[in-house]
């Protein structure tokens, strides 16, 4: 596959504060690249340099070919850009708005008309283009920021934050469009929502302190947590304390959480090094007779190996 | 050269989003005819020359042109669309003087208002219209080099209002280096060559030149020479904002 956007050692610091130290990565056509951490890890600043918003402190960003720099004009027009909180001109009506990006890329005329057509009905506008912006919901206004940043059918989209601030519905729907957008191009969502990564991303890079910290599939950075293979199961109240007991003496068990849920109590069973515990969790559990319920094995926590990674150490 | 069209159009057409523009306009035909008609004493000059509605620009200018330039770029920066429009594919030059030349476009559309004036003038009696015409155009242009200085320091703040204040600021210094007080303070005891260096830096000496119809070389590359400086500042304000985000 080809890649279309890769960075090279980005780095970027403000005065004393290492914003950026050190990100390398590359995404490839079609794929969609999760780009998470905790708020101040660097993703925004990344995500400036990747657009050519911010020159970085050392490093460079390529894209189709072309260093993104402040000055390379050329590079900035293969990129489709949705800013943090998608910033717009709110004083205009939804279709200048849109002409006017249309336009800015050097689209002119009718083919402007045409593309913003396009774009409206990608993330269907139709209904507001003759409303001034400001006037608009939330989900509206994210819209619009999306459509004006593909309106110009870019190799790479950079979207920061593309959810932040939507009800679930909205949610569901900007994940939809991003989904749609995704076939033949490359896509960097930058998010610390971590229901995103498991709902669009086909790779994470979870980025700490300006550095990456993890990177792989989502099922790759799940099988890194501590839930890994971890057994959880519903036994009625009575039971529960005989139960852990039990469980605790089996020789691949880390350790067992209990959480009471009314007459029940929810056990989650971890095992040691991620060992597959089940069978033995199953036997046991047959052999003493005890009334479990929803009996599951995990596959693991993104939000546990988000903190594992991110936090202290 | 496209794209600066571009980024012209939208930033004039935002003048018109809101009344502002033509809130802006009333007050400045409002005050130019006072200026013109009470403390000018058009009528009871009885000359048929445009000098009473010229003499007062530079002062109405003073508050006015600020007042256009203001929003330029503090508001982009307040609402972060700077990001979105510094991230299109067209250069920070062109941006610069896009927006710039929205603001020129706008004070020269509220300049044309005026033109009655000039029509009562001819209808009174028979000017030298040559005169005018020069007037006009200095007119314009220390509009042009107020609105210059306006758009670059609207740049180094997100708050339209001190925005406002700093223009005023430095344009008054523009202003008052030609007059007398500030002359004085020189003529005692500097060489006549820095006397007339820093008269020289006044938009008001370069104005009545104009205003008499005198069309120099030297008056009107002063005010393109203040209009290019500060653009050149703009732009390094806006290259060096953008990295303090």
């Amino acid at each position: 596959m080809d890649v279309l956007l890769e960075a090279q050692d980005l780095r970027k610091h403000f005065g004393a504060l290492k914003a950026v130290d050190g990100i390398s990565l590359t995404v490839k056509k079609g794929e969609v690249l999760g780009f998470l951490g905790p708020n101040g890890a660097g993703k925004t600043t990344t995500m400036k340099m990747l657009t050519g918003f911010l020159a970085p402190t050392s490093g460079k960003a390529i894209v189709c070919g072309e260093t993104i720099s402040t000055g390379n004009v050329k590079a900035r027009g293969r990129i489709g850009y949705l800013p943090e909180g998608a910033p717009l001109y709110g004083d205009m009506i939804t279709r200048d708005f849109l002409m006017f990006i249309a336009q800015a890329h050097g689209i002119e005329g009718d083919e402007a008309r045409d593309v913003v057509e396009s774009a409206a009905g990608a993330v269907h506008l139709h209904n507001v283009m003759e409303q001034r912006i400001e006037t608009l919901s939330k989900g509206f206004k994210r819209r619009v920021g999306l459509a004006a940043a593909i309106l110009h059918a870019p190799d790479v989209l950079i979207l920061d934050e593309p959810t932040d601030g939507l009800d679930p519905n909205q949610k569901h729907e900007v994940r939809r469009l991003i989904e749609a957008m995704s076939v033949d191009r490359a896509i960097i969502i930058s998010t610390h929502i971590l229901e995103e990564v498991d709902a669009l991303c086909h790779r994470a890079v979870i980025i700490n302190k300006g550095r990456i910290v993890a990177d792989g599939t989502p099922s790759e950075l799940r099988a890194r947590s501590k839930y890994r293979n971890a057994v959880t199961m519903l036994v009625p109240l009575a039971e529960a304390e005989k139960a852990a007991s039990a469980l605790k003496s089996i020789r691949m068990v880390a350790k067992v959480e209990a959480a009471s849920e009314g007459d029940f109590m929810r056990l989650t069973v971890l095992s040691r090094d991620n060992a597959d515990i089940a069978d033995a969790v199953g036997d046991i559990a047959a052999v003493s007779n005890w009334k479990v319920s929803q009996f599951s094995v995990e596959a693991g926590r993104l939000d546990d190996v988000f903190r594992q990674v991110t936090e202290g150490q | 050269m496209s794209s600066m069209k571009t980024i012209l159009k939208r930033e004039f057409s935002s003048y018109f989003a809101t009344p502002v523009a033509y809130v802006f306009l009333v007050i400045f035909l409002v005050l130019q005819g006072l200026f013109t008609f009470y403390i000018g004493q058009f009528y009871a000059r009885e000359q048929a020359d445009l000098v009473s509605f010229f003499t007062y620009q530079p002062w109405l200018y003073l508050f006015l042109m600020p007042a256009i330039a203001m929003r330029l770029w503090a508001e982009e920066r307040k609402s972060g669309t700077l990001e979105l429009l510094l991230t299109l594919p067209v250069p920070v030059g062109a941006v610069v003087v896009g927006k710039y030349l929205a603001a020129v476009a706008f004070a020269g559309v509220a300049l044309l208002f005026t033109l009655p004036i000039w029509i009562t003038v001819n209808w009174l009696g028979t000017p030298d219209n040559g005169v005018i015409l020069t007037g006009y155009i200095g007119s314009l242009l220390m509009a042009s080099a107020y609105l210059a200085i306006g758009s670059a320091l609207s740049a180094t703040t997100k708050n339209q209002v001190v925005a406002f204040i700093l223009a005023i600021s430095v344009c008054f210094l523009f202003l008052v280096s030609g007059l007398p007080m500030v002359l004085d303070l020189f003529t005692g005891w500097a060489p006549e060559g820095i006397v007339l260096a820093v008269a020289n830096f006044s938009f008001l000496t370069h104005f009545d030149n104009l205003q008499k119809g005198v069309v120099s070389f030297a008056d009107v590359f002063y005010f393109i020479a203040v209009i290019a400086f500060w653009l050149w500042v703009n732009r390094i304000v806006i290259e060096s904002k953008r990295e303090a985000g």
